[in-house]
């Protein structure tokens, strides 16, 4: 069983020697977020994450999770006393505004935290990210009245919060949801359905659950455009308030989270935002939420990474191909073999790469709401919207094949449970699937961020990858900077023909979607790799003394540009093979 | 002003694998992870749960160090320590020029008590806090693992080759802690963030007076032989004659 170690120098050399966010976060008024300051607060997130979660995880996972009895869930042993800890050292609020009691961290200070959190014990940190979703939903659209009575207790996580949107029948397709919610005469609603998968919806680990649940007044018209969104606590006043979980989901992983069915019998609730607008509330916290599963990709593949390292050093098994290293063993460390350092590298080149992406989406969105002139904010905006789904979706489906070459490096001990990383695999699962499945996420992508906008968001992000390659790159990286050019004609290209085809048939667009996604994907990381080559290059070149760190970056970027990157063209050949080669199929056809 | 000092080192973090340089100067420390020394994190600990009990009014946090040691001092500042001072050096400081340093610091503040680790896990010296008593003139009571103030007293229990001895020392006094005195808080997020409004002094070496600098000299860092394999005997025999050639028997 490996304990998980916060990856802090790799945190820091994104945040302060590429990203330098102390630079973008001073130009947007918070001096006082400084460099001595996050690496404080890393720390001290480093060392909840080590030793208070990362030994709850397997926990979570070998107790065989939450209990259901008489209507109430337990949760496995040590999460409640970790997750009031977690309060009162102040982690719960620690994104919200000071105004109701938060922490106010930029987000991208917030992120590298909740990175160690979603590493050390995923399961349980979704209990607190789904109520950071809905303080924020809260205090966007919640009334002032909501607000106070609500919103205090859901900062300092005295109370945690839920969404409630999944139905039997209605999952992706939300516009088909039948829970209602009727008007009484005292303003309020009462909420009549059932909802299910629902996570975190009834625990032991706080005094009152507050639900946020979509729900159809009576008058409502059709669609998604007949969606509101309510407030319906567990409790009100102390006392039941028609809202139950009827029972737990058995599944693949994230054993420690309670997925509940929750039933809402004529429960009481107040709107929250407009009638029939709720899907706009959703929206405001969606790039949080969407971000935050990329977090979860992002953690696990950490976690993943550090475990086949360790075992690789260890693990006496055949002899290096040009002859033996260590003579006096009975064997030499599996990581003499080219094919276990091929899995390694993978691991290594895109989690590392992918942080990069995260953490610089993440600084956008600071940049989004903070940056001085407007032109600034704008392009924030912009770029923001466009990450969000690949973030999402790339990060999510590599963390399934970081967890997979994790157990694949580790053979049968990787397969059986004693050392955990068969647990890390299929945990990475869930998050390809929620908050939007990997396919929703390249529909919004494709549709709405890039033909919604004429491809201008692309060219934005275009422009800003292009500047990279005119800025002096050392000489020996031109091929590499070559590669990436010519990734960028093909991707305006990409676009544009995509673009044509599907102005004449919508099914063009769905088809190519997750190819183009995943194109879009690997030139990101290519681009990642490039800032931080370049960084790790000036370093050696100034003699620091941390040659192995910066070494062993410019040997994961090459790598990368060799052996990962490939693939985009693979995406871009499938993207641009257009929709007649997926035809709408009679099921004979497929069947034998 | 009832007032507790607690010297507080940057150090090497102990969770850090340490590597010597080639050249054998010394330890790898760029880029290598800084901590407050975790002896010193004890002693900051009970000072603040005696302030907690309601039997001082003032935890100063000090330090000995180059600039960057405004991070540790920052960290027990978050902890919870009001203030904090930086003597601030380049230099090597060995642990008599700390004691001197510490002395003018404790003739400035005049705490009741002062409270150090035992030792420092980077030279594990542990002779700072004895020296400090000594120039000072008053009561040390080393290696304590509960601290216990009675009046113008304090009841210290030590923890001594034999077992454990309780003692007791007039104040103002010198303490230092070992491991199982208590384990340090969480730092609060907030706190954290609250650290940075907090005071915290910055003066040069040369003001105190006291000049560092080696006075011992260190000719060679070498990391540990790695172990060499082991030796497989046939029977008691063999191991007899083994044990026998290395002069162990
Ligand atoms: C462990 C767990 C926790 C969850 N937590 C929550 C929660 O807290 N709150 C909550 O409300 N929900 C939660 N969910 C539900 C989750 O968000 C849904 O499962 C998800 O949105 C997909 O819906 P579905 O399961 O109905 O799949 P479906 O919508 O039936 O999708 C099946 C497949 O069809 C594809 N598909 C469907 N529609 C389209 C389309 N228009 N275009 C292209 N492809 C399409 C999907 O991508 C998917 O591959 C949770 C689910 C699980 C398993």
């Amino acid at each position: 069983m490996y304990e998980y170690r916060a990856p802090r120098r790799d945190i820091r050399f994104v945040l302060h020697e590429v990203l330098e966010v102390e630079k973008v976060l001073a130009a947007g008024g918070r001096e006082d977020v400084n460099r001595e300051l996050i690496d404080s607060i890393l720390d001290e997130g480093a060392r909840f994450a080590e030793n208070v979660l990362s030994p709850l995880n397997w926990q979570g996972d070998w107790h065989g999770g939450p209990r259901l009895e008489n209507g109430r869930v337990s949760t496995p042993p040590g999460f409640r006393e970790a997750y009031r800890q977690f309060c009162t050292d102040g982690w719960a609020g620690m994104a919200a505004d000071p105004a109701i009691g938060g922490q106010g961290l930029p987000d991208v200070a917030y992120i590298a935290v909740g990175e160690m959190l979603c590493a050390s014990a995923m399961a349980w940190r979704m209990c607190s990210g789904l109520s950071e979703g809905a303080v924020l939903a809260l205090s966007r659209h919640g009334s002032a009245e909501l607000q106070a009575r609500f919103l205090g207790r859901m900062v300092t996580g005295e109370w945690t919060g839920t969404m409630c949107l999944t139905e039997p029948h209605s999952g992706t397709d939300l516009g088909i949801m039948r829970t209602k919610a009727e008007p009484q005469a005292d303003g309020s609603f009462r909420i009549t359905g059932t909802k299910i998968y629902i996570s975190w919806g009834e625990h032991d680990m706080a005094d009152n659950i507050v639900h946020l649940v979509l729900a159809k007044l009576p008058d409502a018209p059709s669609g998604t455009r007949g969606i509101s969104l309510f407030l319906v606590p567990k409790l009100l006043d102390g006392r039941p308030n028609g809202v139950s979980c009827a029972s737990l989901e058995h599944k693949l992983g994230i054993h420690g989270s309670p997925t509940c069915v929750m039933n809402f019998e004529g429960a009481q609730g107040w709107l929250v935002g407009q009638p029939n607008g709720g899907l706009a509330c959703m929206f405001t916290m969606m790039n949080h939420a969407r971000l935050g599963v990329g977090l979860q990709g992002l953690g696990l593949s950490e976690r993943a990474l550090q475990a086949s390292i360790a075992f690789a050093y260890e693990r006496l098994q055949g002899r290096a191909p040009r002859g033996a290293l260590e003579r006096d063993k009975m064997a030499d460390p599996i990581i003499v073999h080219p094919d276990v350092r091929r899995m390694i590298l993978t691991q290594k080149a895109m989690t590392e790469g992918q942080r990069l992406l995260c953490f610089y989406a993440y600084l956008l969105i600071d940049v989004e709401q903070h940056a001085p002139d407007e032109g600034t904010r704008k392009r924030a905006a912009e770029l923001v919207a466009l990450l969000v789904p690949i973030v999402k979706s790339f990060l999510t489906d590599w963390a399934v094949e970081n967890t997979a070459l994790a157990v694949q490096v580790h053979g049968g001990a990787g397969y059986v449970r004693d050392t955990g990383v068969e647990q890390y695999y299929r945990d990475a699962k869930i998050a390809c699937i929620y908050e939007g499945t990997n396919g929703i996420q390249a529909l919004d992508l494709l549709g709405r961020k890039v033909l919604g906008t004429a491809g201008q968001s692309v060219k934005t992000m275009i422009d800003e990858i292009a500047a990279l390659l005119k800025s002096d790159l050392p000489a020996d990286f031109a091929p590499w900077a070559q590669r990436l050019q010519g990734l960028l004609a093909q991707w305006a290209e990409l676009t544009k023909t995509v673009a044509e085809r599907s102005a004449k048939d919508p099914e063009e667009l769905a088809a190519a979607a997750t190819d183009y996604l995943n194109f879009c994907g690997y030139v990101l990381v290519a681009w990642c790799w490039l800032r931080m080559a370049r960084v790790a290059k000036r370093a050696l070149e100034a003699g620091s003394g941390e040659r192995a760190f910066y070494e062993g970056k410019l040997v994961a970027a090459r790598f990368y540009f060799e052996r990962v990157l490939p693939r985009a063209d693979a995406h871009a050949a499938g993207a641009r093979a257009g929709a007649a080669g997926i035809p709408m199929l009679q099921r004979e056809q497929l069947e034998a | 002003m009832r007032r507790i000092m607690v010297c507080v080192k940057r150090v090497v973090d102990y969770n850090v694998r340490i590597r010597v340089k080639p050249d054998g100067t010394g330890v790898v420390l760029d880029g290598v992870k800084m901590s407050v020394n975790p002896f010193d994190e004890i002693a900051l600990e009970e000072a603040l749960r005696i302030k907690e009990r309601g039997e001082a009014d003032e935890v100063v946090a000090v330090s000995i160090g180059p600039d960057d040691a405004q991070q540790q001092l920052r960290t027990a500042l978050a902890m919870g320590a009001d203030r904090a001072i930086l003597v601030k050096t380049t230099d090597v400081v060995e642990p008599l020029a700390a004691a001197q340093v510490f002395l003018t610091l404790v003739q400035k503040e005049q705490p009741q008590l002062v409270i150090l680790g035992k030792q420092a896990i980077d030279d594990d010296a542990a002779q700072t806090g004895q020296m400090l008593a000594a120039l000072w003139d008053r009561p040390q009571a080393t290696f304590a693992s509960k601290v216990e103030l009675a009046g113008a007293a304090a009841l210290v229990t030590r923890e001594v080759d034999a077992g454990l001895e309780t003692i007791e020392v007039d104040l103002p006094a010198v303490v230092t802690t070992d491991l199982r005195l208590n384990e340090p808080r969480y730092v609060k997020l907030p706190d954290i963030m609250k650290a940075k409004k907090k005071p915290l002094d910055v003066v040069e070496l040369a003001s105190t007076g006291v000049s560092a600098g080696e006075t011992l000299k260190s000719v060679l860092v070498e990391p540990p032989k790695p172990r060499s394999k082991g030796v497989m005997v046939k029977d008691v025999a063999g191991l007899v004659d083994a044990l026998k050639k290395k002069g162990l028997l």
